[in-house]
This record gives C-alpha cells, structure tokens and sequence, in this order.
C-alpha cells in the first residue's frame, strides 16, 4: 500500500489545472516509476497526487504541417521509440529514451515526467536540449511556451509553476530538419541503471565541403543541469571534418563540462568519460550525414 | 492516509473482473490479495527486479509500480493465465528443457516477458533478445539458460515459418 494522501484523476487538461489549484499541495503523477519509488521510498510519503494518466490530449506524436513535431508529455518511453514520425525525423530522441531502464520502466514511465522531475541524468534530456526542443505549459489560460534549457532552475527544479501542466514538447522543423543526432549514455550496466555521464550531439555537416556546419553538445551528469557546451560548439562551427575536429571536441569539452565526483563515479573519471564520449558522438553523427569522418 | 475506495473494473486472464479497491493499492498487491494470483511475485517493490511482470494491453509492465486502480478497462495477463487445459505454453516448457530455472521466484516474470517477446513474432540476435529481458533480474544468475529458452523457442517459430 502506497501512503498517498488523496488521490484525484484528472480526464482532462482543464481538470488536471482544476485540481492542482483546488490542491496546491497536491503532487502530478503521470507514469509513476518516479513518483511512487519516491512515495515508497518516504521522501514524498503522505503526498496527494493529481494523476494526468487517462488525459488523451497528452499522448502521441503528431508531426504538423509546418513541420514541428509535438511530443505529447503523457507519451511513455517505447512508445516514442516505435513511433514512425520519430524513427523517420529524429531517431537520435527514440535510441535515447531506449537507453531508460528496462522494458517494463520504458512501457510506463513518460517523456514529460522525465523532464518535470529534474532529473540531470534524464535520458531523454540531453537530446532535447541539443534539439532546441520548447515545452508548452499549460494553465487553464492561454499556458505559455518555454525554451527546454530555460526550464532547469537547479538539481531538481525545474520552472513548473503551482497549477500549470506540461502538456507538449515541440520540436521545431529548422531545429532538426538537416540535422543528425547521436546519444552515448555511459553507466556501468547496460540495463537499468542511470547515466554516470551522457552526451547527446546533434550536428549538422556540409559533406560535399566537408566542413561541420552547425553542432549542438549537451551533457547529462556534467552540471547541476543538463548542460550545453556553447564555447565548445562555437570553437567547433564551421571547422573541417577530420582529426583536428575531434581532437578539439575533445579537448574543450573537458575544460567546458564541470562535473562532481558523487559514489558514481570522481570528476576526473567524468571528465577523461565526457571527452571521449563526445568525440564518439560527434563522429558517428557526421557518419549519420553521410559524411567521411576521416 | 484516508481510506478511499473505488471500483476497478478489468479483464483479468481473459475473466471480467470487478473489484473495490483501495487507491493505495499496487496492482501487485491487487493481483496476489483480492484475486490470489499467487505466480505474480512481490520482489524489490520498486520496479527494478521485475519478479511482479504482468501483461497489459500487450505490453508488460512491473505490477508494484502500478496502481490498481490505472487497470479500470484494461486487459490483464499473468502466469495463471497461459496454460491451457493443463498444457503449458512452449515458453514455459522450453524454460523447464532448458534448466532455466533455480529457485523458481523470478521465472513467472521472466516468462512474462519472453510471452510477449514471442508474441510479437520478430527474429532478434540474442543481444537484442537480452536487452528486451534485461527488466527481470535473476538472483540465483541463471541468465545463460533462461535466454537459451528464448532464443530456442524463437528459432523453432522462424522454422515453422520457413516451412510453411
């Protein structure tokens, strides 16, 4: 028995923003592989919980005909790797939301839960920074659209406002049209563990030139956030495909990224981890492309 | 902590089933207390060992982090509910070829999750067979026999396949 205060269901987005005003210190649960570990576990222990499981509006991927791909929060990680708009436009976000746990985890846990909670070890995360990704909140009212990289405040706070809902993750057509993604996690199983470090590059390469147009490097476990690499990707802009790239990459990843040490793994580890790792993505994305990465 | 009752209404190894339940209750503990489906294990509670694997919609899940009340209209499988007659499924025989059992705990949820592994009719390396297994732990680590038993009943449908 879970020691749950008051349990409420919402059937809608208008309910869910209801019951979260009528219950501001009422908890959201959506898949529940966070919320009800952390209710087992005593942290959340005596919470009431406002579930936003059986909100239609909040499930499945649809791509626009402008191009964006809506991701509806309420979407469960294997869903997201099935689903043929993901497989086609951004396959880099299904392999990574693949690496989440174990089979059973994936078949309920969601991609807006594993955003909401903060985690900096969020598999899905790194992708969706290095794919410029906005959420759209929602609060009864008009809601409110926010840049993804804005919406960290800290190690597990995140800008969700009392009696607001994350409703969408909207992926832009400029932000991934053209561009080819790849997600390392390094954990020590390769089945339900957390990330000790993650990487998630998302490039774009001019191959008949070849010359790296455009890179986006996020790192999960490296911050008290997911963290992008901007001097890094600066630096990176613009460069010729070869060593010389790599080398760099990985170079000015280890002096960008400040990770801690924790009983995972020491920040030395972390840093000789995130070079490499960011080399490797970094590479394969350009083979992704098409490109020669020799 | 208000008690706080409510009626699930689901289909429970092909039977309809109606219960009043605590919205408290983990659909685990709904299986094992109210319907004595006894093959559903109670393991780490937390949703990483996967001895409490049940099927729904097609799709497992861990039953302990699951509440009993998210399975209102849905289709529920456990181990009770694949013999037929008496006959077990060609999964739980190859399990019982094979060795793939020691102590016996983790095998109903293992056998969970290869069901719908075979179910869904794909060929896969055994790397791949292993990952979509790497939700249920093995205490006694008798992994090597348990993925022979897959990988065994997968290579005979593929067969059957080819010849007809």
């Amino acid at each position: 028995m879970y020691d749950i205060e008051n349990y409420y269901n919402a059937g809608t987005i208008a309910e869910a923003v209801e019951l979260l005003k009528e219950h501001p210190d009422a908890r959201i649960i959506s898949g529940g592989s966070d919320v009800l570990i952390k209710i087992r576990e005593g942290k959340f222990a005596g919470t009431s919980l406002v579930c936003i499981r059986d909100i239609r509006e909040i499930k499945g991927i649809e791509r626009m005909e402008s191009g964006d791909i809506y991701i509806g929060a309420g979407t469960v990680f294997s869903h997201i790797t099935n689903d043929p708009v993901i497989q086609r436009w951004i396959p880099v976000l299904g392999e990574a939301v693949d690496q989440v746990g174990g089979p059973q985890v994936r078949n309920i846990g969601t991609v807006g839960g594993n955003i909401c909670n903060g985690a900096v070890s969020a598999d899905s995360v790194p992708t969706l920074f290095s794919l410029n990704a906005m959420l759209r909140l929602s609060d009864g009212k008009g809601g409110r659209t926010v840049p993804i990289r804005q919406f960290y405040l800290g190690p597990g706070r995140v800008d969700l406002q009392p009696g607001e809902i994350l409703t969408h993750i909207v992926i832009p057509e400029r932000e991934y049209m053209g561009y080819y993604g790849h997600y390392i996690k390094y954990s020590m199983r390769n089945a339900m563990d957390i990330a000790t470090l993650s990487c998630s590059v998302v490039s774009k390469t001019d191959v008949s030139q070849g010359i790296l147009e455009d890179i986006r490097i996020t790192f999960g476990v490296a911050a008290p956030v997911p963290f992008r690499c901007e001097k890094t990707e600066a630096a990176l802009k613009g460069m010729p495909v070869g060593e010389e790239l790599y080398d760099t990459i990985e170079k000015m990843v280890r002096e960008e990224i400040h990770p801690r040490d924790s009983w995972r793994a020491s920040r030395e580890f972390r840093l000789q981890i995130g070079g490499e790792i960011a080399r490797r993505a970094l590479i394969r994305t350009i083979e992704l492309a098409g490109g020669d990465p020799s | 902590m208000k008690k706080q009752m409510q009626l699930v209404q689901c289909t429970v190894n092909g039977k309809e089933v109606a219960e009043y339940v605590d919205v408290r209750e983990s659909l685990l503990e709904m299986l094992r207390n109210r319907l004595g489906l006894t093959s559903v294990k109670k393991g780490c509670e937390v949703g990483e060992c996967g001895a409490c694997t049940v099927i729904v919609d097609g799709e497992t899940i861990d039953s302990c982090i699951y509440l009993a009340v998210w399975a209102e209209g849905k289709n529920i499988r456990t181990l009770e509910g694949l013999e037929k007659n008496g006959e077990l499924t060609r999964i739980q025989e190859a399990f019982i070829e094979e060795g793939a059992i020691q102590c016996g705990f983790c095998t109903p949820g293992f056998v969970m999750s290869a069901t719908v592994l075979l179910e869904r009719g794909e060929k896969l390396s055994r790397e791949a067979i292993k990952k979509q297994m790497s939700g249920n732990l093995c205490r006694c680590t008798g992994y090597h026999n348990i993925i022979n038993a897959v990988e065994k009943v997968m290579d005979e449908n593929f067969e059957k396949k080819d010849e007809t």
